[in-house]
Parts: C-alpha cells; structure tokens; sequence
C-alpha cells in the first residue's frame, strides 16, 4: 500500500473568526512497507494531517491517494478505507467500551462484517500481538486494567482489522519509561511480522532515529522536511531551530567529538556508537 | 455540526451593554420577561419590541448572530402559532374543510409568537453580551440573601460556572471518540432508529468514563488549592456599580413603569 499526498491543505472552521490553517500544500509519497515518523512542534499539523489518510477529515483543497485510488473522491467506500488504514489515536484508551476486552477489540472486524470463528481468531491474534494473554485476559473488563494495559487493548482493536497500513498518533504519550519501550518494541514487531506500513508520530528522537525509514518535519502547517533520519539529524542547528531534539545517542557522539574523540558524524545507531566508542579503547 | 449552536452563547464584543454589571442585566432581563406578560396590546409590544431594538444597537451584536440562535427553536414558533390559530374558537373569518380560523384565533396566534420571538430575543441577549463567569458570579451574588437561609448558593453558582465551562472541552472529548469509533469502522450516519440509538453506545460509554475523570481531576485540582466552599472566600474582581449601572437601573425601572401605566391607561 503506497500513500501518495498531493497539495493537501485543511483550514478548521473556515469563514469563522476562529477559522486556523492546520495544513498548508503538504506534499510527499510513502511507499509499501516503510516505517514513517513524523515529527514536529505542538500545533504543527501532525494529528490533522494523520486523520486525512483514512477520511475522517476533508481535505480543504488537495488530494490523497492510496494505492492510486483517490480516497478523496465522492462515493469512495468510507469502510473499504477504514480497512486498509488502521488509525490508532493520542491516549486510544479512552474509547474503549465494551464489557470485556475481547468484545471491545471485536468491535473493529464486527463493523467489517466479519463474524464467528474468524472473528475470534483476529480478536486472538490481536490481543496476542500487543503482548498480552488471551485466555488471562480476554473476560476481564477493559477498566480494572493498568493504563499501559489498557493502550494495549486499544491498540489491538485497531490491529484486529487487519489494517495495511498501520497509522500511531504519539502511541506513547503519558506512558512510564517501561512501558514506553514495550509499546515501540511492540509495534516493531508488528512491522517484522506483517510487513505493514506503519506510520507513528512522535516526540522521542530516539524512536523516530531508531525505527524510521523516513521522517516528515512539520512545522507551522508546513512539510519542512522529507528525508532520512540521518539526513534530518545531521542538521542538528536546524533540527534545534525547529523546537526539536536530537537523539541521545547523536547528542553523546557530539559531545565526545568535541572532546577531540575520533567518530563520525552524525551517529544516530546506538550499535554504531557503541563499536566506534569500543574502537577507541580498544 | 454540535458545535453550531449559538443559543446561550457569549458574542465578543466592546459596548456599554458588555461593560454592565451583570447584576442590573439579569435583573434587567428577569423583568423584561414580566413585562412580556404584563403587556396585552399590540402598541405594548411594538414598545417593547423598540426597547429591545435600542439596547440589541448598542450591544454590537449582529441582528444575524441573534436570528441565527434563533432557527434553532423556529419550530416551537411555528407549533404556537399553528395551534393558537386553528384551536381557539369564535368569529370565524376563514373556513376550509375541517380547519377554521376565527379572528380571535389569529389575534391569539399573533399575539404569542410575538410574546416567544420577544422573550427569546431579549433572554438570548443576556447571555449574549455576558460571559458565563460572569453571568454566574451575577447570580451569586444576587442571591446571596438566600445563603442566610442556608441555601448553599456560592455552591450552586460554582456547580454553574463548571458546567458551562466545561460545555466545550465535552463537545471537544465527544468530537474525537466518534473519530476514533469511526476509525474502527463504527458507522453512525445509517441504519433505522432502534439500531442509531445502539450505535450510539461506543460514544456515550467513554463519554461518561471521560467526564468522570475530568470530574475527579478537577475536584483534586481544586482540593490541593485548598478550594473548601464560600465561606470566608473573597474575589479577585470585587463586583461594584459604576454609574453606567446605576444609569442602566434607573432607565429599566422607568421601562417597567410605563409598561404598567400602558397596560392601565390603554
Ligand atoms: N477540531 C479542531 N477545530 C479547530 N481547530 C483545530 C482542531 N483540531 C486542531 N486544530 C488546530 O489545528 C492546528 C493543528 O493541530 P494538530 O492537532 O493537527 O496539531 P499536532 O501537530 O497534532 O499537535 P500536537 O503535537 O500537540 O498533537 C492547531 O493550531 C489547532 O489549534
Ligand atoms: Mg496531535
């Protein structure tokens, strides 16, 4: 599944005294398969931007295409989109609303018409996916669980569907430092398994250097940047202008650099930076 | 789409009408209502209609932003006008069929749909040209007395204030579940009645779980500023006439009294 945006432009409450332009001529493609982060400021556009990929919101004026199809277009199938493009929201555990959770993960595939045994093997196998045990879980009630629990269990709902492409709205926000790495760990091994497109937003360097192919910078209303990770941080003055961060690991190498240590540039792979850091003391 | 409701809505402007205490424009308002009902002419209601149109002119609302709150009830002002005209009996002037219209049925017709469109109008205004703090801190204040009686009015006024102003953050929680449903394939524009009403259980589900929290957030938020009550609790705005209220007092009592001579002497 190939996501193509052209000239997309989204005004909320225009001809208001309150209208604000959230997109401005975005413009970019995603091919099949890749992990896409995207970064930028509170405000920039990125929730906006993420709810034009499965229709939720209407384009002012631009295009969306996936899979050449034009997702834009009258008499598009709403369903058939919601299929193919999974999105998970900021803070996903405040939908959940059914008695137990495999109900509420079944909601999802039950919308798709999609019933009997193969609905409880995708709820099964969505509920194993996030990392938590079917049999354990499957009866309890999605509010006696943890928080981090609970973002599981909304993120299983969306996976249940079977999504293609597989959108994350900061799937992170508000979660410990453990949990944290078990959500992003999760999600990469929802990426090795099925091969998806997955795109998150994020406010952690660390995850956008270590799992993406490609970053979208937004700022403004604006794609500023469409480009590798390394070629994003290796702007680091420009990437701090932006109100970003550099990840840790590149931060660390440059403060060895200036020290007079002898790594490259721009180190944005904590692999690379531990086998360039041992080659010194070796 | 929920979010286009402006009846009780706040219209940002700056005019004398905003700048009031919003002491003298609830009371203002409150007799502005009885005076509706105190008038049974129609010169009474062309008076109160001009009344009205001077102090809407010097509010800086837009005639447009009022009447648009108002489509909202026109069917209740299409309901009364229907029913007055064909249910009252007396001189008949019109006769079709089953229905007929007497003259005291379109006087009556006329004269209630004038009454709602007035009392609509003039309510609407108050809280067009008054923010809601303030509106309910007017109240608090008014009924201060009350709290002598131990009707617990500081709690009454504080229950308002929260309420309306967290109208909009739930319209807002409400906006972003129905997406996030409709994200999972959720459908809530088709289907008949029975099965809508079912649809619309994902929604009001972590609706309430949301407002809950919010509930329970905010009542910690205002215990760890020890927030205990009324009692010994002083303002950040002391409300204080100015002239421009006691102006504003002495033109509505001078309104009331020429209403009642009118009704007497006409
Ligand atoms: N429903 C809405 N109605 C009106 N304006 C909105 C709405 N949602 C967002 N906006 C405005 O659009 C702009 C972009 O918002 P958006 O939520 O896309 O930002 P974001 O990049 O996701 O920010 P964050 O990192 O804080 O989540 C903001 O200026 C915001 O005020
Ligand atoms: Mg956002």
């Amino acid at each position: 599944m190939s996501i193509e945006v052209k000239n997309l432009c989204h005004v909320y409450e225009a001809g208001t005294p309150s209208e604000s332009r959230a997109l401005e001529d975005v413009s970019f493609t995603i091919e099949n398969g890749k992990f896409v982060g995207i970064v930028g400021h509170t405000g920039s556009g990125k929730s906006t931007l993420l709810q034009h990929l499965n229709g939720l919101l209407k384009p002012t004026s631009g295009q969306i295409l996936i899979d050449g199809v034009d997702i834009t277009a009258d008499g598009t199938s709403m369903l058939d989109i919601r299929k193919k493009v999974g999105l998970v929201f900021q803070y996903p555990e405040y939908q959940l609303f059914e008695e137990t959770i495999a109900k509420d993960v079944a909601f999802g595939p039950k919308n798709l018409g999609i019933e009997g045994e193969e609905l409880e093997n995708l709820v099964r196998e969505a509920i194993e996916m996030v990392g938590l045990d079917y049999e354990d879980y499957k009866d309890k009630s999605p509010f006696e669980i943890s928080g981090g629990q609970k973002r599981r269990v909304a993120i299983a709902g969306v996976l249940a569907m079977k999504p293609e492409i597989l959108i994350l709205d900061e799937p992170t926000a508000g979660l410990d430092p453990r949990a944290h790495k078990d959500v992003m760990d999760m999600i990469k091994n929802i990426h090795e398994k099925y091969h998806n497109t997955v795109i998150f937003v994020s406010h952690n360097m660390n995850d956008i250097a270590n799992l993406s192919d490609q970053v979208l910078v937004f700022a403004k209303a604006k794609l500023l940047k469409d480009a590798s990770p390394r070629e994003v941080f290796a702007m680091k003055e420009w990437v701090l202008d932006k109100d970003l961060d550099l990840p840790d690991v590149t931060n660390l190498c440059e403060a060895l650099r200036e020290k007079g240590f002898d790594l490259s540039e721009t180190i944005i792979d904590i692999d690379q930076a531990e086998k360039e850091i041992y080659d010194i003391f070796k | 789409m929920i979010r286009d409701i402006t009846l009780g809505q706040y219209y940002n402007a700056d005019s004398v009408i905003h700048r009031l205490d919003p002491r003298i424009k609830i009371i203002a308002s409150l007799l502005y209502i009885v005076e509706l009902f105190v008038v049974d002419s129609f010169i009474g209601f062309f008076y109160a209609t001009a009344a009205l149109g001077l102090v809407i002119a010097l509010s800086k609302v837009p005639l447009s932003f009022i009447f648009r709150g108002m489509k909202a009830l026109l069917i209740i002002l299409i309901f009364t006008f229907v029913i007055n005209l064909f249910m009252i009996d007396g001189t008949i002037i019109f006769k079709l069929w089953i229905f007929t219209i007497s003259k005291e049925g379109l006087y009556a017709a006329l004269f209630m749909t004038f009454r709602l469109v007035l009392l609509i109008t003039g309510t609407s205004l108050l809280t067009l040209t008054t923010k809601p703090i303030s509106l309910t801190d007017g109240l608090e204040r008014l009924l201060y007395p009350l709290s002598k009686l131990k009707v617990p009015t500081h709690e009454i006024a504080m229950m308002m204030t929260i309420a309306l102003r967290f109208i909009p953050t739930l319209l807002e929680e409400t906006d972003k579940i129905i997406k996030a449903q409709q994200a999972r394939g959720a459908d809530f524009e088709s289907g008949n009645l029975i099965n809508r009403a079912k649809n619309l259980i994902p929604i009001i589900v972590p609706l309430f779980v949301s407002a809950f929290r919010i509930a329970h957030d905010l009542a910690m938020a205002m215990e760890a500023r020890c927030y205990k009550g009324g009692e010994g609790r002083t303002r950040l705005h002391p409300m204080k006439y100015g002239k421009r209220d006691l102006v504003a007092y002495v033109l509505v009592f001078a309104f009331l009294a020429s209403i009642i001579l009118l009704r007497i002497f006409i």
